[in-house]
């Protein structure tokens, strides 16, 4: 069976969430290059539409330490409210 | 009512015959708190030698990982109007070129949510708008949205293409580059909002060797115009321009870095050798009226410059010697040529390594291979200058056998 974006996603997003519990970020490069190794039918694009869905619906958010990683939505430390 | 902040150091820097950001902003803080606070806290850091703002890490519009930078000040109780103080980049038309109406929808767009103060341009290219509150970044995107405007790139992604005016107001212009800097940014629309690159990648698009966007020093692809055929002379100017008094002799022939120029005083005409001329521009900025570039005209594609950050400052290689951006066909080839390097660069790159970083790690005989570029001697500054670029001792042998 064909894998689908929101499998895809949905495994991503898992990935994320992973790494924040050890205290780790990961770069949309890490997420994509982690799904194509393990999947045979999966190419580059198809990893870009499962970013920009976890974008769009806000389940994960991009931030910028240096480069540009994706997080699940929280507070910003630095933010003053 | 603003509090009046004393701005005995901000005011030095209202002195003398040239522009001001401190007239600048105070003229901006007399209507708008956020301008005045900055000047508040402003003062204190040129006191104390010290910087009062905070980096941001989650700091954007909906979906998109570029276009806002975030700032927070660290004194947020002293200076309560600077509290948030992101930047918005917002993608600048090909050229600059816009109409009054148009900047001022911008204007009043930022005064009415942000600090009123901007800067035109920022050496990205975009138009930059200093200072808002995380909460107003979608009020602001969605009435930019209506005046036509989006958000420009930041973070590891496509930034913001620019190019220089070319051939809107420039009669050496060689190529279009104003339209080439449109179809790039309109093709890289993904790369450019959702950042995914090692770091980030500039394209910047100049219509001769004048390169007035500076692409050699600081773009990472580099599209600078350049012709193929010979530079035109109009030898009646030439005699025009020696007759006006020009020395042509020291101030043209001389400092032709190829020395392929001749100039015969007596007959006042001027010979180019054009085999050897470098197409450096000098000599035709000296007598536009006599000389231009030739008519068989194109781009030199140049890959791999960037300003100091992390490294010391690189300039671009040649990567294409000639490509004509014009002709369909051939902007298409020079995309996939791209799209190319992006990937291997993506694949192989380290964080925050530029692409011309990169190439020097893992060498640029290796770098080509991976795209599927053959090396030319067009890619060395001398010969046996850059020795990375090896023949292969199968291709002697295949020789042999032949
Ligand atoms: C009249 C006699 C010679 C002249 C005018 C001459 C001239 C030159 C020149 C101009 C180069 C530089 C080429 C380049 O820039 O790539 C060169 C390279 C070289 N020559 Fe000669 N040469 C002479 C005799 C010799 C002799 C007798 C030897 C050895 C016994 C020799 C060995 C070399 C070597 C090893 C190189 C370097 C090649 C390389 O770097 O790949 N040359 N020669
Ligand atoms: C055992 C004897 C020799 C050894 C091991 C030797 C070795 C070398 C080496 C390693 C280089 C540098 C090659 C490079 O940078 O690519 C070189 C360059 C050169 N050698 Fe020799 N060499 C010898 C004898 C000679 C002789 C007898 C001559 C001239 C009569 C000569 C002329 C040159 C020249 C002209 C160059 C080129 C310099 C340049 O690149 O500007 N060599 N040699
Ligand atoms: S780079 Fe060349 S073509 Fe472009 S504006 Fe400058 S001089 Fe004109
Ligand atoms: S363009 Fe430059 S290299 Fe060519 S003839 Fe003029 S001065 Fe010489």
């Amino acid at each position: 069976m064909a894998i689908t974006i929101d499998r895809i996603a949905d495994e991503m997003f898992e990935m994320v969430k992973e790494a924040q519990e050890v205290g780790k970020k990961l770069k949309p490069m890490d997420l994509q290059k982690t799904i194509k190794n393990k999947y045979d039918d999966v190419d580059k694009p198809m990893t870009k539409k499962a970013i920009k869905q976890l974008v769009d619906s806000g389940r994960l958010v991009y931030s910028y330490f240096g480069g540009t990683f994706l997080e699940l939505p929280h507070r910003e430390g630095a933010a003053n409210d | 009512m603003p509090k009046e902040y004393k701005t005995p150091q901000l005011d030095e820097l209202e002195k003398g015959p040239w522009p001001s950001f401190v007239k600048e902003i105070k003229l901006a803080a007399k209507n708008n708190e956020m301008a005045n606070d900055v000047l508040g806290q402003l003062e204190q850091s040129y006191d104390e030698r010290l910087g009062h703002w905070k980096h941001g890490g989650i700091v954007g519009v909906m979906g998109y990982g570029g276009g806002v930078i975030g700032r927070y000040s660290d004194l947020p109780d002293k200076y309560p109007a600077v509290s948030h103080f992101h930047t918005l980049r917002v993608n600048h038309p090909s050229g600059w070129f816009y109409t009054s109406d148009a900047l001022r929808k911008v204007c009043d767009i930022w005064e009415k949510h942000g600090s009123g103060l901007t800067n035109m341009h920022g050496s990205t290219g975009d138009i930059v708008l200093l200072g808002t509150r995380t909460e107003k970044l979608e009020p602001v995107f969605q009435e930019l949205a209506e005046a036509g405007f989006d958000l420009g790139g930041s973070g590891s992604d496509v930034r913001t293409p620019s190019c220089c005016v070319g051939k809107a107001r420039c009669e050496w212009a060689c190529y279009d580059t104003m339209k080439a800097c449109y179809d790039i940014t309109m093709r890289y629309q993904d790369e450019l909002h959702r950042p995914a690159f090692p770091y980030k990648w500039k394209f910047k698009f100049a219509g001769c060797p004048n390169d007035c966007v500076a692409s050699i020093a600081r773009a990472d692809c580099s599209l600078i115009g350049t012709w193929r055929d010979d530079l035109r002379i109009d030898q009646d100017e030439v005699a025009a321009y020696a007759d006006g008094g020009l020395d042509i002799f020291n101030d043209v022939v001389l400092q032709c870095p190829a020395k392929c120029m001749r100039y015969d005083a007596e007959k006042k005409t001027l010979e180019v050798d054009n085999e050897s001329c470098r197409r450096c521009m000098h000599c035709i900025n000296v007598m536009p009226k006599a000389l231009r570039p030739g008519t068989d005209t194109g781009a030199v594609f140049l890959l791999g410059s960037k300003a100091p950050i992390l490294e010391g400052a690189l300039l671009s290689s040649v990567m294409v010697p000639f490509v004509n951006l014009d002709d369909e066909e051939e902007f298409e080839d020079f995309c996939d040529l791209v799209d190319e390097m992006i990937d291997v660069w993506c694949e192989e790159g380290k964080a925050r390594e530029r692409v011309g970083e990169f190439i020097q790690r893992v060498g640029m005989g290796n770098f080509l291979e991976a795209i599927g570029l053959e090396p030319m001697p067009e890619m060395v500054a001398y010969p046996r200058d850059n020795p990375y670029i090896f023949y292969e001792m199968e291709e002697e042998e295949e020789l042999e056998e032949a």
